[in-house]
């Protein structure tokens, strides 16, 4: 029985729809679990079916999905296509939803050496195949090299390695038990050192910036006083691209959301109320929202009127997003200078007048997150998302090793988990196991008869 | 005179395989140069240790002799990481250096079908590349139709002491000079590997008063499924730690290069686990102290075996190292350190069955391929006399996986890697040892031994008992509901237990981590043996995670039940990696499974060969 794999089938980024193919025993189970509409358990096979991809109660894309049933289909196997909209912040989306239901992320070519393991495609057409599996292994280091850059390998062969150390120290308590001079790894001491591991490895995701901007986009937080021009500059954005706005429920007073795409990339545009001092109740709401919207935005584009001097207010803000990644915009240079602006750091110029007036703004924005480098060639997108399951299976392993160590149970097998999360690490950068803990063993502990 | 099998070598490996090969209805020889160092101990006093003493267990649960020799032998014993999880808990015992052997041969030689023989063994016959029997040193021939050869360290070997290189085995025996060079010239790879042993010193000129005592376990144990206890508690010898000093450190400083290894006399290679005191100091410069543990080696003699101590320096320095030792001030020497260094072949040429590749029906066993540890010999001594019969039967290899037995993780490992220094076994070798326990040994194997035909109806017997209690066990703890009562919240509450629910069952109740066997019977009786509520309590509490581990070894069967064919030629396997190419050359894996395993080898090269295997065999399947 094979697991079931999952991948883009079409070439991601600008297309209007993409395709993710499921294929296995469960895949219909698989999608069933993350589609609402019809049964997907109970579709004849070769029927098409229209519905929404959910994750719990949200509603991801609106989707066609095509079941296949086994034999007649392309890998013999259970087959299901999601067709939904193009975009890689959703296409990604998707496809990590079903990661996270127990299908696996394909290899290279590994749809059609199913094909023809399953004797579905000729021998001429397997040659082929061996071709590209032979190729495989380079291309996936250079993937994997691609994705994480120098600083985040350090990172992860410095988690991998307290891992591995512990490791090392517990298998010394068990295979050396009257051996005095290992540490006694305890319950409590490896709580201690495991806690450290957590913390990394949450760290590593939060830095993960590339791989986070590629499932969920880029939040956009649009600030400054009233009339300096926000909503005109989000709707200037919004009209070229097409987008939806909608009023945020709860927060009708001034907060508005709406999505755009920059290169492939999804920007969630966030414009605000505008932010001064106030006593009126209702507004402070406003305010107030908008300070955390500050807060939790990836970046905060700071809009000022190039026809009036600063304001107190405006110096306040200043103040407040020194902290933040950010873009000053100074609106309206169809108008006289007025603006006696000191600092020249992260200063776009423009106007919503013009057709292009917002054009350095949008390049400004690409060139802070890199998004021109962001291609739908570029394997370190697909491995962006191989990475961050790994990150994250090791971390749940990790945090099991947490919910054990409460439950009494012994150290030995808790080292499981540790164990597992140690080879996850080493697949993201390319190290195996081999008899790396051996090694370790005799390295570090002088152990022997 | 022919025999079915003959085997070389009365060390531990031979005993066994010579055992099972007569038990199974072979005749049988058994060739030892001296029937008095049969079942040898020429290293360590004792016998188990971590996972060894599971092997142990899993050699008794097949058949083997080694479990019950060592119940009856044994001065001492002792359940290594007793506070730890029950999958890394081991048996190891004191055995009597006097005592084993003699039990062993006794074994021996009320076993049907086994002769054995005084001799030296110096050349083998090979016809049209199959074993037609051995050439003794006398040059009297004797014809088999399967061969075994377990010749421990007898091959060449060279006592070192210093700069003194003496031919000659254990106990200054002769060796084996030309059986190396004659497995050579037919095509077996030779490589010298190195080991060796402390001194031993008389008791009497110990003073034990400022040595720190070890004592044995006050619960009884045994290694066999069969036998009880043969021992009392109380009767149990101890053993002492003590330390070494930095005049100790100093003393072997300043001769470093007057020892073998240092002074470069020795061409082996040592095993990392087992290295010499001076190795230790040289590597571990900055610790103060080497624990040494002080252990008698029988009841019948007086000499003590210092472990830790093992060294290759000259008889003079190993004087003076000695004395510097607390407690050794006056200690007399009986016998000096030695390294010894011996051929081994490459294990790489065997097939898992422990036969070799390169002589059809001949089989190796023990240090021969490069182990250490009497237990890890026994093991392979046991599987390959088990294979040497049922290839002369015409039955397929037993081959143990894994998942199955530590046995299985060993050849396993020495025939897919091979190995460059004396391989002993460790728990961090086995990736399922969660299974391979030392509670569960004739659960895994028995009845592997009931259809092999190498255990008695008695021992299936008690196989079979033992199933019905557990599931018996399991039927009371299923269907017995906890009533809560006044009396039982007061147990909870001193216990600092939250209370279930009225009427969980004992089963429900013993899966939660704070509740033991220990705490129920103090609300009801449970009549079943200590050793049935052990397995059957592991069983429930890990249940999570044992389950998470057989869901990795169905991933890992499902790769060797895709065998390669033996005939496939590794030539027409087009994108092979060149490195990948030789080693599946060299090792011919039996399995896809095995295939990965092997180091240098890429997923991309198992594609590849999974492709090619698909495309050339897999028309017929």
């Amino acid at each position: 029985m094979e697991d079931t794999i999952v991948a883009i089938s079409t070439s991601l980024g600008r297309g209007a729809i993409s395709i993710i193919r499921v294929s296995g025993n469960d895949a219909v189970y698989r999608v069933n679990n993350i589609f609402k509409g019809k049964d997907l358990t109970k579709a004849k096979s070769h029927t098409i079916h229209y519905g929404y991809i959910v994750d719990g109660e949200e509603e991801i894309d609106e989707v066609l999905v095509s079941v296949m049933i086994a034999p007649k289909t392309f890998t013999t196997e259970d087959i299901v296509e999601i067709n939904c909209h193009g975009g890689i912040a959703t296409t990604n989306r998707i496809l990590e939803l079903l990661v996270t239901n127990g299908a696996r992320i394909a290899e290279p070519g590994e749809f059609t050496k199913r094909a023809f393991l399953n004797g579905r495609i000729s021998l001429l057409e397997a040659e082929s195949v061996s071709d590209l599996i032979e190729s495989k292994s380079e291309k996936q280091r250079v993937m994997a090299l691609n994705g994480v850059n120098g600083r985040l390998t350090n990172m992860v062969r410095k988690i991998r390695d307290n891992i591995l150390n512990i490791v090392a120290n517990i298998e010394v308590n068990i295979d050396y038990p009257e051996y005095d001079d290992a540490i006694e790894v305890t319950h409590d001491y490896l709580k201690k050192q495991v806690y450290t591991i957590e913390s990394d490895l949450k760290l590593l995701l939060s830095n993960a910036r590339v791989g986070k901007i590629i499932r969920s986009g880029i939040d956009i937080a649009l600030v400054g006083r009233p009339n300096v021009g926000k909503s005109s500059i989000l709707n200037a954005l919004l009209n070229e691209e097409k987008a939806i706005v909608t009023d945020i429920s709860g927060t009708t007073r001034d907060v508005i959301e709406a999505s755009m795409s920059l290169n492939g990339i999804e920007i969630i545009l966030i414009d605000t109320a505008g932010i001064r001092e106030t006593e009126d109740v209702v507004e402070k709401i406003g305010v107030d929202k908008s300070k955390q919207i500050i807060e939790s935005a990836d970046l905060v584009i700071l809009v000022l009127n190039n026809n009036e001097e600063l304001t107190k207010d405006d110096q306040e803000l200043l103040e407040s997003i020194k902290e933040k990644s950010h873009i000053i915009f100074v609106n309206k240079t169809d108008l006289d200078e007025r603006l006696n602006l000191k600092t020249m750091q992260n200063v776009v110029r423009g106007n919503t007048k013009d057709l292009n007036g917002l054009e350095n703004l949008k390049q400004k924005i690409i060139e802070m997150y890199n998004l021109d480098k962001i291609n739908e060639k570029d394997l370190t997108y697909l491995s962006n998302v191989r990475q961050i399951t790994l990150v994250k299976e090791a971390l749940e392993n990790i945090e099991q090793v947490l919910q054990d160590l409460e439950k009494n149970i012994p150290i030995d097998m808790l080292e499981i988990h540790l164990r597992n999360a140690f080879e996850q690490l080493g697949i993201l950068i390319g190290e195996t196991y081999e008899d790396e803990l051996i090694d370790k063993l005799f390295k570090n502990f002088c152990l022997g008869k | 005179m022919k025999y079915d099998c003959i085997v070389v070598g009365g060390g531990h490996a031979g005993c066994e395989a010579a055992h099972i090969a007569a038990f199974m209805g072979k005749k049988t020889l058994l060739v030892t140069m001296n029937k008095n160092n049969i079942a040898d101990m020429p290293c360590n006093p004792s016998i188990g240790g971590t996972a060894k003493g599971v092997i142990v267990r899993d050699i008794d649960a097949l058949g083997g002799l080694m479990g019950r020799v060592a119940d009856k032998s044994h001065f001492q014993i002792k359940m290594l990481n007793s506070k730890k999880g029950p999958a890394v808990r081991s048996l190891r015992c004191q055995a009597d250096k006097i005592t084993y052997p003699k039990n062993m041969l006794k074994e021996l030689e009320k076993t049907e079908n086994l002769t054995i023989q005084e001799a030296m063994v110096e050349d083998i016959l090979v016809e049209d590349n199959k074993i037609k029997g051995i050439v003794l040193a006398n040059s009297e021939t004797i014809l088999c139709d399967a061969l075994i050869l377990t010749t421990g360290t007898y091959l060449k070997s060279n006592i070192l002491r210093g700069a003194s290189s003496i031919e000659g085995g254990p106990h200054g025996e002769a060796r084996s000079n030309f059986l190396s060079d004659n497995l050579k010239k037919l095509g077996f790879t030779i490589q010298r590997l190195k080991t060796g042993t402390p001194p031993r010193i008389k008791a009497n000129s110990i003073d034990f008063s400022v040595c720190s005592p070890e004592y044995g376990d006050d619960t009884y144990y045994t290694f066999s499924h069969d036998i009880k206890p043969q021992y009392k508690i109380e009767e149990q010898q101890k053993c002492y730690l003590i330390y070494t000093n930095e005049n100790t450190h100093k003393i072997i400083m300043d001769n470093l290069d007057k020892s073998s290894m240092y002074g470069g006399y020795v061409t082996g290679v040592g095993p990392r686990y087992c290295p010499s005191i001076e190795d230790k100091i040289v590597r571990f410069k900055d610790k103060e102290r080497h624990q040494l543990f002080l252990e008698p080696e029988s009841m019948h003699y007086d000499e003590w075996y210092i472990q830790g101590f093992s060294t290759s320096m000259p008889s003079d320095v190993q004087e003076e190292m000695v004395h510097s030792l607390k407690g050794l001030e006056h200690a007399i020497i009986t016998k000096y350190a030695y390294a010894i260094e011996y051929d081994a072949i490459d294990p790489l040429q065997l097939k898992p069955s422990l036969e070799t590749k390169v002589v059809e029906n001949l089989f190796t066993a023990g240090q021969i391929n490069g182990t250490s540890g009497y237990e890890e010999a026994a093991g392979q001594g046991l599987i390959a006399g088990i294979n040497a019969v049922r290839k002369l039967n015409n039955l397929e290899p037993f081959i143990l996986k894994r998942n199955e037995s530590y046995i299985g993780v060993l050849i396993d490992d020495l025939v897919t890697k091979g190995t460059q220094e004396p391989y002993r076994m460790l728990t961090s070798r086995a990736e399922y040892r969660l299974l391979l326990r030392h509670d569960n040994a004739d659960l895994r194997l028995r009845a592997y031994g009931h259809d092999l035909g190498t255990i008695t109806d008695e021992m299936y017997q008690n196989y079979l008992n033992r199933i019905e209690q557990i599931e018996s066990l399991n039927d009371f703890l299923n269907n017995t509901k906890l009533e809560i009562t006044e009396s039982i919240k007061d147990l909870f509450t001193k216990h600092e237990i939250s209370l279930p629910l009225n009427k969980t069952t004992l089963y429900e109740l013993l899966k939660r981590p704070e509740i033991t066997m220990d705490f129920l019977e103090q609300i009801l009786t449970i009549s079943y043996s200590e050793d049935i509520k052990d397995v059957v309590t592991i069983a429930i509490k890990y249940d999570g995670y044992i389950k998470k581990c057989e869901k990795e070894i169905e991933r890992m069967l499902k790769l060797e039940e895709k065998q390669i064919p033996k005939d496939i030629n590794y030539k027409n396997v087009k994108n092979l990696a060149s490195e990948a190419r030789q080693k599946f050359e060299a090792i011919r894996p039996i399995s896809i499974g095995q295939a990965s395993r092997i180091s240098g080898v890429n997923p991309a090269d198992i594609s590849i060969l999974a492709v090619y295997l698909k495309k050339e065999y897999g028309k017929n399947e």
